[in-house]
């Protein structure tokens, strides 16, 4: 008998490997009870469920499963790792996905825009600002008045600073980037 | 009890009342919070979702120093408690991983503390009954959902505190606070944080059924320990009453504001009239609610007992009946034998069969012979199942 060949392509196999490495699980100890999907707050939204996600990459579809949106709905609430009868840790799979994909140009340019101006702003100050994230945020996605009811309500309330803080240690924070984009790091 | 602080991005600016009433309720019940001087941003969700050593670098850079002055580390913003305890979690775990993000930080730092939240430190390490001995005003007739979230329970190998489907430290807490914590399904239902920005529409939809559930199960109040959880149900309740065409008017707490209040402190001084859904009046209104409460209580105990009552009757009367019957059954057999182990036989033949006794009765009134003929055979037929049952016993 010849061998079993569950993909066509054997690259696809390699990273199907390296994301279960990085999420230290194995998709092949699923089998596809469903109970992930049956819990996950958040499916209603999805073009996969996380079963499915989880049989794409069974099967080495994994670029099937890098451009679904599925893997910018997951809210990383963790519900399907705690409750896997199989211990898959589904919601680590997902961040790996999400890493992946980053790392290919394939995102939801909302979600990528969020975490970059996020980490931007603490690379600055080394604190986030949330006036300048959000400011940078709508910059990046070309819609400067997003989310802008919400400044005015914030500050009436006393919760929005104008100006950043600076922390002393800023210089710190910025070698982490620096450092950490040096031993291999995907940040931009 | 000292204790590193890490107040986090969110308790300086959205979450100003989550800073005010931690710092307020540790003055309280005398817990000398040491604030981490020049801390800085642990990275959040961005971090871990952009890339792995950088997520677990950000929050090490706090821990290390809180390592240099040898404390424990209380972090209430639950988002920077998860990223904490994650890369507690994993310099532990790997000798790799830990040279790693010594490396990226050029400090040492080896996790050999913990960091905490806030139910931990009151249900775990102050303990309640330590907290009950602070309570002066308590908290009577409110009828809070204690919302744990996501972050403080999940992962399980990560966080290892509490229960991940029902939790009940928070609970613990309310109920030493003097309130009556209502039980409900949403405790640790994701609120879709993480997607408020971005997928604002989603977020809405995830955040209404939490509301939804809290209010359905006769809540007056929300209680959390996550600053993006308040985010979405305080700030946005307003949008989601809209949207879903409904009313909740559900005050949301932070398990420190109720905490610090319970134990004397003007629910001002803890930031509760920064609330987007007002946040003060409910406590004015605590004394009548529990009187109501107390009321209501009594008069089920009353109907309690009244119930009881009745069930105590209703078993004898149920009893009665089938006495009767039994009665009539026995009566039935005795006019047909004389031999009382024989009418018993038939008696308990009839018991089971109701509908025959009818017949039977019937027939006895008409023809006694053609009874006597159908009574005797049912009690052949009884001995022969009997006598057949005693030989499928012996085989």
């Amino acid at each position: 008998m010849g061998e079993l060949v569950l993909s066509a392509h054997p690259e696809s196999r390699e990273l199907v490997k390296a994301i279960e490495a990085a999420s230290r699980t194995k998709t092949s100890l699923c089998y596809q009870c469903g109970k992930c999907s049956a819990g996950c707050p958040v499916v209603f939204a999805m073009d996969y469920t996380p079963r499915q996600i989880i049989r794409l990459l069974q099967l080495g579809l994994i670029e099937t499963a890098l451009q679904a949106k599925s893997i910018w709905i997951c809210a990383t609430c963790d519900t399907c790792s705690t409750r896997c009868p199989r211990g898959v840790d589904i919601a680590s799979i997902m961040d790996a996905l999400r890493r992946e994909a980053l790392k290919q140009g394939k995102v939801v340019k909302e979600v990528a825009a969020f975490n970059q101006a996020f980490l931007n702003s603490v690379k600055r100050y080394g604190r986030n600002h949330e006036a300048s994230l959000v400011l940078e945020y709508n910059a990046r996605i070309m819609k400067p008045f997003k989310n802008a009811e919400q400044g005015p309500m914030m500050m009436s309330k006393g919760k929005l600073k104008i100006f950043p803080e600076f922390i002393k240690g800023r210089g710190e924070v910025n070698r982490i980037f620096e450092k950490v984009k040096a031993m291999g790091g995907d940040h931009e | 009890m000292r204790l590193a602080y890490y107040p986090g991005c969110s308790l300086d600016a959205t979450a100003i009342e989550y800073g005010m009433s931690t710092q307020k309720m540790a003055k309280l019940l005398d817990i000398d919070l040491w604030e981490i001087p020049d801390w800085s941003c642990c990275g959040a969700s961005s971090a871990h979702q952009t890339d792995h050593l950088l997520a677990i670098s950000l929050p090490a850079r706090n821990l290390a120093i809180a390592e240099r002055e040898g404390l424990d580390v209380l972090a209430p913003c639950a988002a920077c408690y998860n990223r904490m305890r994650a890369t507690e979690y994993e310099v532990r775990a790997s000798a790799k991983t830990r040279s790693q993000v010594e490396e990226a930080l050029g400090m040492p730092y080896q996790a050999a503390h913990s960091t905490i939240s806030v139910l931990e430190l009151l249900d775990a390490r102050y303990g309640l009954d330590n907290l009950a001995a602070r309570v002066t005003n308590p908290l009577k007739g409110m009828t809070p959902a204690c919302y744990y979230g996501c972050l403080l329970v999940r992962p399980v190998a990560v966080t290892g505190f509490d229960d991940p489907e029902n939790p009940q430290s928070m609970d613990r807490i309310m109920k030493t606070l003097g309130a009556s914590p209502v039980d409900w399904a949403f405790k640790t239902e994701c609120c879709g944080a993480g997607l408020g920005v971005t997928q604002t529409d989603i977020c809405l939809e995830m955040t209404y059924q939490i509301l939804r559930n809290a209010k359905e199960a006769g809540a007056d109040s929300i209680v959390t320990a996550c600053p993006v959880c308040h985010l979405n149900l305080d700030m946005r309740q307003k949008a989601i009453e809209k949207k879903y065409q409904t009313q909740f008017n559900l005050p949301v707490y932070y398990v420190t504001e109720l905490v610090a209040i319970a134990c004397g402190a003007e629910p001002p001084a803890v930031g509760a009239n920064r609330h987007f859904v007002e946040a003060v009046s409910i406590f004015q209104q605590l004394p009548a609610k529990a009187k109501a409460m107390e009321e209501a209580a009594a008069q089920a105990a009353k109907a309690g007992k009244g119930a009881a009552k009745a069930k105590a009757a209703k078993p004898a009367g149920e009893s009665e009946e089938p006495a009767a019957d039994e009665d009539a059954g026995l009566a039935l057999a005795r006019k047909l034998y004389d031999d009382e182990s024989k009418a018993a036989q038939l008696a308990e033949i009839l018991k089971q069969e109701p509908a025959r006794a009818e017949k039977l009765a019937e027939m006895l009134e008409q023809d006694k012979s053609k009874a006597l003929k159908v009574a005797d055979a049912l009690l052949a037929k009884k001995a022969k199942e009997k006598s057949a049952g005693e030989e499928g016993n012996k085989a």
